[in-house]
């Protein structure tokens, strides 16, 4: 499954990079988004996969917009490639930190102590005037190693840029799921017991999940604010990490392809519902979740890979 | 020679309850030890002190030359002592060879969490400690069967030959022929000892029955009320008038006859 998937991926990416230029601008800034917020969602599907299910990924997506917003308004830099980098690190190392409470959690006490990690970071956002309180603040245009771009090139460039980490995150990933440490996720949903007097620590374990998903959501916070240009508390918000919980669930922790699509999906079906219940368009996503859970439980990804597993069904 | 395991003065009490007193014992290599005595007599209290499970309320427990005492389960495997349950405690959702080689690749690099991530878990070297696992414990032919769906005494063996993944020194097995049929249990044991023993390990195994005690321990511990009533060849200590009493109920079936 790896080699065929890895191609029709690599397919999928030139044929999205090269037909970017003759899309129309709004569904490059819809697929940028949606790509961004894919990458938080495959630190859910990390997660998941191990049986953990977190209620405040919003937390590391904010910290990772807000970390960009605030490096290019305070330092004036505004290097996307430097910010994506600081985003991630800044969400990494507050994820090694609340890791260490974290990881000792497990089910509802696991995704209601993340929640409420993020609602305090909500709280401090929406207190803090300097950062424009509810309202937030503007980030700055993105400029790529010195070439800044503007209008619709600039969204263009993003896309790209979107594409290539989504790529590189795609491939580190599966790379990830195939090792010790990726493959040992659904044993831990199994039986910690086992994994413990085999002579691993199932916490340190899942503490890694937590940063590779934190970073990965700092990633994607950075993404998404250097392309809304862009940062207010409702980053941070429970329902945003509803929503990327909700993606997790439509995209399945099956596969990781499924995560852009599904991501994609979301956004477009969101788009799609505001535009025709202006007032009530949650309704719409609320049946589309309900439909999933019933007839594909397994989430998007399902549909697309064979029915039975192979011989060479990984351990995950 | 100094003992492999040597246990000394160890108790475990659960509030006013105690659970074991005054357990002193030592295991030189390759011995393979039945442990028996009724539910409640402190058999699994013991195994879990030994592999870390529970923390000893008083006395030492050295493995070689170590202090193992009150050590984290999970280092205590990592320097060679590792179990069995007496319940399988196996991934269900994974087939036997996935099973299989997620002990093994656990047990085969030293414990390093990052590196563990760069590693792949599928490695030539891990397939092939897996696979001669299998072999082994003879369970080849449920290779790819998914464990949940595995009869008992397969889920035993598989349990027992991910335990020995990582080549410990000493193994305690928790009741290995609990919850098997009476036909099955001897060709379970022949293929569990004779595995270890391809492995020069020393075993330590908790059993009710006093048949395959007799066949197969080289020494045995009876435990009654915490404590250890008797201890020595198997011929002996099932000789014992305490035990005939107590644990394997021989005494009150002969006084039975005659009355």
């Amino acid at each position: 499954m790896t080699n065929r998937s890895t191609l029709i991926g690599a397919l999928a990416f030139l044929v999205l990079a090269a037909a970017a230029p003759a899309l129309p601008p709004w569904l490059i800034s819809l697929a940028t988004i949606a790509f961004a917020h894919a990458l938080v969602v495959l630190g859910l599907v990390i997660m998941w996969r191990a049986g953990l299910v977190s209620f405040g990924q919003a937390l590391y997506y904010a910290v990772g917009a807000y970390c960009v917003a605030l490096v290019s308004r305070f330092t004036g830099i505004t290097d996307a490639f430097v910010l994506i980098v600081l985003g991630g690190l800044a969400a990494g190392l507050l994820a090694v930190l609340v890791g260490f409470l974290l990881a000792r959690y497990r089910e509802i006490f696991f995704a209601m102590l993340s929640l409420a990690m993020s609602m305090i970071l909500y709280g401090v956002l929406v207190k803090t005037e300097a950062l424009g309180s509810t309202d937030g603040f503007n980030v700055a245009p993105a400029t790529f190693l010195g070439y800044a771009p503007e209008g619709a090139m600039l969204n263009l460039a993003l896309f790209w840029l979107v594409l290539v980490l989504s790529a590189l995150a795609a491939a580190a990933i599966g790379v990830y799921f195939r090792s010790v440490a990726g493959a040992i996720a659904v044993p831990v949903r199994d039986n910690e017991i086992r994994i413990e007097f085999l002579g691993l620590s199932v916490n340190r374990l899942i503490h890694l999940k937590l940063v590779i998903a934190g970073i990965l959501g700092g990633v994607g916070g950075a993404l998404a604010a250097m392309t809304i240009s862009h940062v207010d508390p409702n980053m941070a918000y429970w329902t945003t990490s509803g929503g990327f919980v909700f993606v997790t669930i439509l995209a399945g922790a099956g596969s990781i392809a499924a995560a852009f699509v599904g991501s994609f999906a979301f956004e477009m079906l969101r788009s799609i519902a505001v535009a025709l219940l202006p007032g009530a368009w949650q309704l719409i996503l609320g049946s589309v979740l309900l439909i999933t859970i019933l007839f594909v439980p397994d989430g998007l990804g399902s549909l697309f890979m064979r029915k039975t597993r192979g011989k060479e069904g990984e351990p995950a | 020679m100094t003992p492999i395991l040597s246990v000394a003065g160890l108790e475990k009490t659960f509030g006013s309850v105690v659970a074991a007193r005054d357990i002193t014992i030592d295991v030189p290599a390759e011995q393979t030890v039945g442990i028996i005595g009724a539910n409640g007599a402190g058999k699994t209290t013991f195994v879990n002190m030994v592999t870390g499970h529970l923390r000893p309320s008083k006395g030492t427990i050295r493995f070689g030359d170590k202090d193992i005492t009150g050590m984290a389960s999970r280092d205590i495997t990592r320097l060679g002592i590792s179990r069995s349950f007496q319940v399988a405690q196996i991934f269900p959702s994974l087939t036997v060879f996935e099973n299989m080689c997620v002990a093994a690749a656990i047990a085969r690099d030293a414990d390093g969490i990052l590196r563990r991530a760069f590693t792949p878990l599928r490695s030539g070297q891990t397939v092939a400690e897996a696979e001669a696992a299998i072999e082994l414990f003879q369970i080849g032919s449920y290779r790819e069967a998914r464990v949940a769906t595995l009869p008992q005494g397969i889920r035993k063996l598989l349990d027992i030959a991910m335990a020995v993944a990582g080549w410990p020194r000493i193994l305690l097995l928790d009741e290995p022929t609990s919850g098997i049929s009476i036909e099955e249990k001897f060709g379970l044991m022949d293929v569990v000892m004779s595995a270890l023993k391809s492995r020069r390990v020393t075993i330590l195994f908790v059993e009710h029955d006093m048949e395959i005690i007799g066949r197969y321990a080289d020494r045995v511990l009876a435990f009654y009320d915490g404590t250890i009533i008797a201890d020595g060849p198997p011929a002996e200590a099932l000789a014992n008038e305490r035990v005939q009493t107590l644990i394997s109920g021989t005494k009150l079936r002969t006084e039975a006859a005659h009355a």
